[in-house]
């Protein structure tokens, strides 16, 4: 594993959203410090190895996306990047501050927010309270207070919001209940709210595992609105269309450590799965993009 | 999405833009209004037994009626809270029959003032829920088996603490007002039907217009989900059985005036009453839907079936046999309701 420092991502295709860090002295200081940053990322289970010393960076506004086969230390990556679980090795830095996450709240408090693949909303309350469903936006005053009363009003106007800010027509009434949603329209709900509370990172374990391929399309949309925004975007995912579709670099995690990180502009997709099988190796010109 | 497709929708698109049928539409209508179904059989239940049995709409048939039903209503409250987490609490009459002997021995045989006795057995009540709660929820386990388990806990110390006898308090005692009546013309209120009222009100309230109501349906309806969302899923829970509790030391204020002290094998069917009124009422076993309300509506469901039965005169058998009935119904209504789509 070479230090993240040593490397510089050379990006060829210079846009907006991939930070440019070889002209240091030109670009905007905004981009030029990882949002997310994670270095020697260790975990074991017992004499299992889940994570033998990952690192991972995150820009603001771009979508990064981790894919490898079963077992390559995806989930167990993403949920130290979460709070779910805490490395036995290994720093975090959120904007470049050291951070430690002993829970998914602590993560969330400093601006991760993480949609899981099934368990992402409660179905039996409607998409305003789910939406805001931990964080309501209460009364002003003794109500809110002290009586902890809700502002409902605030709650479905600052959602309905949000929603058409999002660009987001599928979703027509606040106030129906989720099940009566489709799984699109489901984890569409789940990933609007990562982006409501100002949040700088969102995490998205496998968002279109059950969807059909209108839903993911809205979806994977809905992603790349969020990266527009400046957020930096987590996307796991075994779907490798999706993957090249949406990500601007692709992290591959193979047998609990990073195979490298490629970017879609230079890489084809059997290229990827070369890598993450073992068949290939990344080359240390690309090896740079880390 | 090419212009023919337009021109002439696929039978798929027809299917998919067709108007819901009647039946569909009722399905959504009572899947937003958990407690309409409920009313629905109140009203037509007082109309039936207002044809068939001649004194039944008379207003001292209907006071008495909820008079009686003031304990159960009280009980019910708490055990919506429990319900609504996917929880169950098979212990909650007992630990009403505890709490009220608690304060009707403490003023009968200790002296204690009326006032101190009532807390004290209010305080015992919480402590049973905050039994049950810290088993269910720091212990995890399942809340059958906990209160399964207290049930026969609190049968036992109730047994033991009032050796059998029943406690008969003094007419003009404090702890009795929850019996006494206020008369308007010929409709009579006790004060422990005031009282449960308020409960419903204070409960019903919190539910629907504070973060901690939003909290509870959330675990109830998905507990991993709300965990996940960052709701402290155990301690909601925990509330609930402690919020219960109260609801609990309520209700056993309301017996004692009811029968006029204590009585330490009157709790058995008020268990069980307490979850067929949270049943009818339209509150879902599996959690996270349902509204007090509609409790109060199945606990007067159960009272207008059993007075209105005997008030016809049929054998009192069948009063059991009706309430068997309907909690099925009920519940079958309700797994209805939760397969609605959109």
């Amino acid at each position: 594993m070479s230090t993240a420092a040593a490397s510089e991502p050379t990006s060829s295709d210079a846009s907006a959203t991939q930070p440019d860090r070889s002209g240091r002295a030109t670009t905007t200081s905004a981009t030029e410090t990882p949002v997310l940053e994670a270095t020697g990322l260790v975990k074991m289970f017992g004499r299992v190895v889940g994570l033998r010393g990952v690192d991972v960076r995150l820009f603001p506004g771009e979508v990064l996306a981790v894919i490898g086969d079963n077992g390559a230390g995806k989930s167990t990556l993403i949920k130290c990047l979460s709070g779910a679980m805490i490395p036995d090795e290994g720093t975090l830095k959120v904007d470049g501050q050291d951070v430690r996450f002993r829970a998914t709240q602590d993560a969330r408090v400093a601006g991760i927010e993480t949609v899981y693949q099934t368990l992402a909303v409660a179905p039996a309350l409607d998409i305003a309270s789910n939406l805001y469903l931990a964080r309501e936006i209460r009364r002003p005053g003794f109500a809110g207070s002290v009586l902890r009363m809700l502002d409902t009003k605030a709650m479905r106007k600052h959602a309905s919001e949000h929603i058409a800010d999002l660009g987001i027509t599928t979703l027509q009434n606040i106030d129906q209940a989720v099940e009566t949603l489709s799984g699109g329209q489901r984890q569409i709900v789940a990933v609007a709210r990562t982006g409501a509370f100002g949040s700088k990172v969102v995490i998205l374990d496998e968002p279109t595992a059950a969807l059909g391929v209108r839903e993911t399309a809205q979806v994977l949309r809905l992603v790349r609105d969020l990266r527009d925004r400046g957020l930096g975007v987590i996307l796991i995912s075994h779907n490798m269309p999706n993957v090249f579709e949406t990500a601007d670099r692709i992290h591959i995690q193979r047998l609990g450590g990073s195979a490298g990180v490629i970017s879609p502009k230079t890489h084809t997709m059997q290229d990827a799965v070369a890598i993450m099988t073992g068949a290939a190796t990344v080359d240390e010109q690309d090896q740079t993009l880390r | 999405m090419s212009p023919t497709a337009t021109e002439s929708p696929s039978s798929a698109d027809q299917l998919a833009s067709r108007k819901h049928t009647p039946i569909e539409r009722v399905q959504h209508i009572l899947h937003r209004n958990p407690a309409l179904s409920p009313l629905l059989v109140l009203v037509l239940a007082v109309i039936v037994f207002g044809i068939v049995a001649d004194n039944f709409l008379r207003p001292e048939a209907l006071s008495l009626m909820v008079q009686q039903m003031a304990v159960v209503g009280a009980l019910a409250v708490g055990q919506t809270l429990i319900i609504l987490t996917a929880g169950v609490d098979l212990s909650i009459g007992m630990a009403m029959v505890l709490a009220s002997l608690v304060m009707a021995k403490l003023n009968a045989d200790q002296g204690v003032p009326g006032f101190i006795a009532l807390l004290i057995g209010i305080v015992v009540a919480i402590l049973t829920g905050l039994l049950n709660g810290i088993l269910v929820t720091r212990i995890n386990l399942p809340p059958f088996i906990v209160t399964l388990g207290t049930f026969s806990i609190f049968t036992a110390i109730s047994l033991l603490y009032a050796q059998g006898q029943t406690v008969t308090l003094d007419p003009d005692a404090f702890l009795l007002v929850t019996g006494k009546t206020i008369s308007i013309g010929s409709v009579s209120v006790t004060w422990g039907v005031l009282l449960m009222l308020l409960l419903y009100l204070v409960v019903g309230f919190a539910l629907s217009y504070t973060a901690w109501g939003r909290h509870l349906y959330a675990t109830g309806d998905d507990a991993e989900a709300s965990d996940l969302a960052g709701i402290d899923t155990k301690r909601v829970r925990l509330s609930a059985y402690v919020v219960a509790g109260i609801a609990v030391g309520i209700a056993a204020w309301i017996v004692c005036g009811r029968v006029g002290g204590a009585d330490p094998n009157a709790g058995l069917n008020y268990n069980l009453l307490s979850i067929t009124a949270v049943v009818i009422g339209g509150t879902s076993l599996f959690g996270g839907r349902g509204l007090v309300v509609g409790t109060l509506i199945g606990a007067l469901i159960v009272q207008v079936f059993q007075s209105g039965l005997a008030l016809a005169g049929v054998d009192p058998n069948y009063q059991v046999l009706a309430t068997g009935i309907l909690v099925i119904l009920a519940v079958s209504v309700d797994q209805w309701i939760r397969r609605v789509k959109a």
